[in-house]
């Protein structure tokens, strides 16, 4: 029996624009912001295709996105395995409320600082782990939420396990969609260039693959870790603080391991290969566990069949499978 | 060869709960030299190696290098003045193509100080950097992913990494262990251009034939201990020497 291999080849236009540009035409510009392009119109038109329930859960999606984002920054980009969702969120929500409520800022003024801010404050925390890696470093990153949330119910500071209440809220609308979403495209293009242009990212991606050669480049790692890790939490506080004003409400219930859990998930649904791939992952899984709302807790289970179908049969992840079926030429050949 | 001293190592030691690694090591280094180190396996080269490049901390002793210690520096400050080296196991950014394993070192502070960093498109000087160091026999190769690089690339690309830095020292780590005949033919006579570049050079080999065609200078260790220091020509007819190799008989060594 003759037997056949499947051999992947790379299509020119991949080729040529992964090292040199040489894109000739139009056409193999298309190729290459096509997608990027495709996915920006499909975010901006959705908010107005759905009925006024979805709108809601497209922002807590956006949530969630930009929190998986920064996961898959972070995991597949640096190499820092970061449970830490929960504890930007938390910053974040914390630090916009708490200036809402105790100085009466707007808004306008609490989201920036608080995802600046926030950003700095989660920075410093996680700085004495940074050294650490891979499981160890993901430990830290999910203890510090679960500890801040018992300091608070029983400092009572942020007056515990009441919350701060009755914060200025986002209008009602498509408005706050409209916001989260441009911040995610904004995220995703600024996050995508660097990885993969930027000589600064390449820097990161360096320190994943190798933390000995980046020293032995007169590379000071920390600095690098510690910018890494401003990104995804600036992301992270963000979020968290859209959150906050969104709900009008500010409690422990930010500082939720759903915050640290959910993010990994979508980034493994996703795939590993891209910075899209997580956002891909975090709008299949969260508008599920919204339709599944009913089930209650049982949607859990759900989740964790979900993720074991991924890891063990598909690790690719979705994004990584499209990526290559758009970049390569499949065909058999004879072995 | 002037006698401007750029490396001293005086009396380092450094023990790993309870076994002695380095015993009070200590030897100077001129500029221009290519100092061999040699030793049988176990004998604490490469962890003398890790101590003087900052990844390890010295229990006793200073590293004294352009007249400054830098006994408790970081290992990046130490490559930043100019010391860099090379793993003896390679440690590519296999995830990234070959030449932007070069990216990182010409993004260094110390790169734009010297040189090579601040030309503009740093792709374009990577690729440079390689084909000088024989990756110009197949053009394709630094567009490969290191991480499938065979290991005579990848021990150029360690030596890439260093030179990209425009360094003072390099320090060596076996880079021709492993490698073919041929690859390491090919080698030497990069070492050797290396040092008619006026970079001062420790090599750590077991490869000998070919340290001592480069080396001017031999520090034979042994269980930690430096127990011979000399000319190349001299190493084998040293007892000390013979009797850490070969357990003191009197055996015919290599031609």
């Amino acid at each position: 029996m003759q037997e056949l291999r499947k051999e992947r080849l790379d299509r020119g236009v991949k080729v040529r624009s992964e090292s040199i540009y040489a894109i000739s035409s139009l056409k193999e510009i298309m190729f290459i912001i096509g997608p990027g392009l495709l996915l920006a119109a499909l975010l901006l038109i959705l908010p107005l295709f759905v009925s006024s329930y979805w709108q809601g859960a497209l922002k807590i999606t956006g949530v969630y996105v930009l929190l998986a984002i920064g996961f898959g920054f972070l995991a597949n980009y640096v190499g820092l395995v970061s449970l830490g969702g929960a504890l930007f969120v938390g910053v974040g929500g914390y630090l916009s409320g708490g200036l809402n409520y105790f100085f009466d800022l707007p808004m306008i003024v609490t989201i920036p600082i608080a995802a600046v801010g926030g950003a700095l404050i989660c920075t410093i925390l996680l700085l004495p782990a940074l050294p650490l890696r891979g499981v160890y470093f993901a430990i830290v990153t999910l203890v510090y939420p679960m500890a801040l949330s018992r300091i608070i119910v029983a400092t009572g500071a942020f007056r515990g396990t009441d919350g701060l209440p009755g914060l200025e809220r986002f209008p009602v609308g498509i408005g706050p969609i409209y916001l989260i979403f441009i911040v995610i495209l904004i995220c995703l293009y600024l996050l995508s260039r660097l990885v993969n242009y930027e000589d600064f990212g390449l820097v990161l991606r360096g320190v994943k693959d190798n933390e000995l050669s980046i020293k032995a480049s007169a590379l000071h790692l920390t600095w690098y870790k510690i910018q890494a890790v401003f990104i995804a939490a600036f992301m992270g506080c963000f979020a968290g603080a859209y959150l906050t004003h969104l709900y009008g409400w500010v409690g422990t219930s930010l500082l939720a391991q759903d915050f640290s859990i959910l993010p990994v998930a979508a980034a493994v649904v996703g795939g590993p290969g891209t910075i899209f791939g997580p956002l891909v992952g975090a709008f299949i899984l969260v508008p599920i566990s919204e339709a599944m709302r009913d089930y209650g807790t049982l949607r859990i289970v759900f989740y964790a069949i979900i993720l074991v179908i991924f890891v063990v049969f598909w690790t690719e992840g979705i994004l990584d499978y499209l990526k290559r079926k758009y970049e390569q030429f499949e065909h058999w050949v004879e072995m | 060869m002037n006698d401007e001293s750029i490396l001293k190592v005086k009396n380092v030691s450094k023990s790993f709960s309870g076994v002695q690694a380095v015993d009070d090591i200590s030897f100077e280094l001129s500029k221009g030299d290519v100092l061999g180190i040699i030793g049988p396996n176990g004998s604490g080269k490469t962890t003398l190696i890790n101590l003087i490049t900052g990844f390890l901390k010295q229990d006793k002793g200073t590293v004294v290098y352009n007249g400054e210690d830098i006994s408790k520096w970081m290992p990046h400050k130490i490559a930043d003045a100019g010391l860099v080296r090379t793993f003896q196991f390679m440690r590519p950014y296999h995830t990234l193509p070959a030449y932007k394993n070069l990216i990182p070192p010409l993004y260094s502070k110390r790169a734009s100080r010297t040189g090579l960093g601040n030309l503009g498109d740093r792709d374009a000087v990577a690729i440079d950097i390689l084909e000088d160091i024989g990756f110009e026999r197949d053009t394709r190769v630094p567009f490969k992913l290191a991480g499938t690089l065979p290991l005579g690339y990848l021990k150029r690309l360690e030596l890439g990494r260093c030179i990209a830095l425009k360094p003072e020292l390099i320090i060596c780590d076996e880079v021709f262990s492993g490698l073919s005949m041929s690859e390491i033919v090919s080698m030497v006579p990069l070492m050797e251009r290396l040092q008619e570049e006026g970079i001062t050079l420790i090599m750590v080999e077991h490869r000998l034939r070919e340290l001592f065609r480069v080396a001017n200078r031999v520090i034979v260790l042994s269980f930690g201990k430096k127990i011979f220091e000399g000319f190349p020509e001299e190493v084998f007819e040293d007892e000390k020497v013979k009797e850490a190799y070969f357990g003191g008989e009197d055996t015919y060594v290599f031609k």
